[in-house]
């Protein structure tokens, strides 16, 4: 029941920033973006891969947004209007830099094991199978398709429910359910691989 | 609604990522029980799926310096006060350029000393030049908002 409680007052302390910032006062704008600042990075990181242009991307979309704010619903929830306008600029970066053959601009991986993770291991052989393990699924994850990678970062890194990501995302759940699907038997599949 | 998941692969499917991501209900889970009991196929690759789930499951984002985040928000509304200045500064500019472009036709006009077919020729080349330039932008605006393949990587 409190929880409840407290995600209604979220809701309406959030309406009230939006409608602020649309009346201008950029303040409650500045609120709302410290708000879901490291969530936008962190989803724009698990398309692009490489912090810098992480930074730059959900910066530039929260820029969009606030140009645009007279455009919010304040009865929708603010991150996932502005979900729509970050994953459209990182599919069009993404394809750019395809396009273009552009190199990732940070070759060190976006991903990092969780530090209470680490050294769970006893056996240091067992120890660095699991690291080769670990290793080969970064790079499987970086090989995935964009809408395969979303879904599986919206999951797995920011451990949002199937319903939450169908709703950033705009799909259906059982959409989620098979791109979750794709994407793990791919990791699966590179696993497999460097057993034989 | 038989154990073997080939005949509803999508629904084994669903079912295993459900159980992973703990989302599945007790029916639910009877109901993959039953078909895993069944299916060694879809055994094996629960398994493979389990030591995805295992291995994703202590991974992290690589997270930046603190310090980027005091600046993040002075960051955008620059960016944002930019955009704006950029856009007033263009049109303030596009408008400079018409009224100069409109004097300049309207004197040539007025000159009596250049030939007809001199002041045709300049007209015809000045709006020639206007019809390619809207053309090519209107052109690269309809792709920019229309390309089905925008998304997609090549």
């Amino acid at each position: 029941m409190e929880i409840l409680l407290g995600q209604e007052e979220a809701v309406t302390a959030e309406r009230d920033l939006i409608l602020k910032a649309q009346a201008g006062e950029s303040d409650a704008f500045g609120e709302l973006v410290q708000r879901y600042m490291r969530r936008a990075y962190y989803a724009a990181l698990g398309f692009v891969g490489s912090p810098e242009d992480a930074m730059d991307l959900s910066q530039d979309a929260f820029a969009r947004a606030y140009r645009a704010r007279h455009r919010i619903n304040p009865d929708m929830p603010f991150y996932t209007w502005y979900y729509q306008i970050l994953r459209r600029l990182c599919f069009n970066f993404t394809r750019d830099r395809s396009l273009h053959r552009r190199k990732i601009r940070d070759q060190k991986s976006w991903i990092v094991d969780d530090a209470t993770f680490r050294s769970s291991e006893r056996d240091p052989q067992r120890n660095i199978e699991r690291e080769e393990i670990r290793r080969k699924v970064r790079e499987a994850i970086d090989t995935l398709p964009d809408r395969e990678r979303e879904v599986l970062v919206l999951k797995e890194f920011e451990g949002l429910k199937y319903r939450e990501i169908a709703d950033v995302v705009g799909i259906p759940i059982g959409t989620v359910m098979s791109r979750l699907y794709s994407a793990r038997k791919h990791l699966a599949a590179a696993i497999e691989e460097m057993e034989r | 609604m038989t154990g073997n998941h080939e005949e509803h692969p999508e629904r084994a499917r669903a079912l295993m990522m459900a159980a992973l991501d703990g989302e599945l209900s007790s029916v639910e889970q009877a109901e993959l029980d039953r078909m895993l009991f069944t299916d060694e196929t879809l055994r094996e690759e629960w398994e493979r799926l389990k030591t995805v789930k295992e291995v994703t499951g202590t991974m992290t984002f690589r997270e930046p310096p603190e310090e980027v985040w005091d600046r993040y928000w002075v960051s955008i509304y620059n960016q944002a006060e930019r955009g704006l200045g950029w856009l007033l500064f263009s049109v303030g500019l596009i408008g400079v350029f018409a009224w100069a472009g409109w004097q300049w036709v309207d004197e040539l006009l007025a000159d009596t000393g250049i030939p007809i077919w001199v002041k045709l020729a300049i007209f015809a080349a000045v709006f020639g030049g206007g019809i390619l330039f809207f053309s090519v932008v209107r052109e690269r605006w309809f792709t920019r908002r229309h390309d089905p393949y925008r998304e997609v990587k090549r």
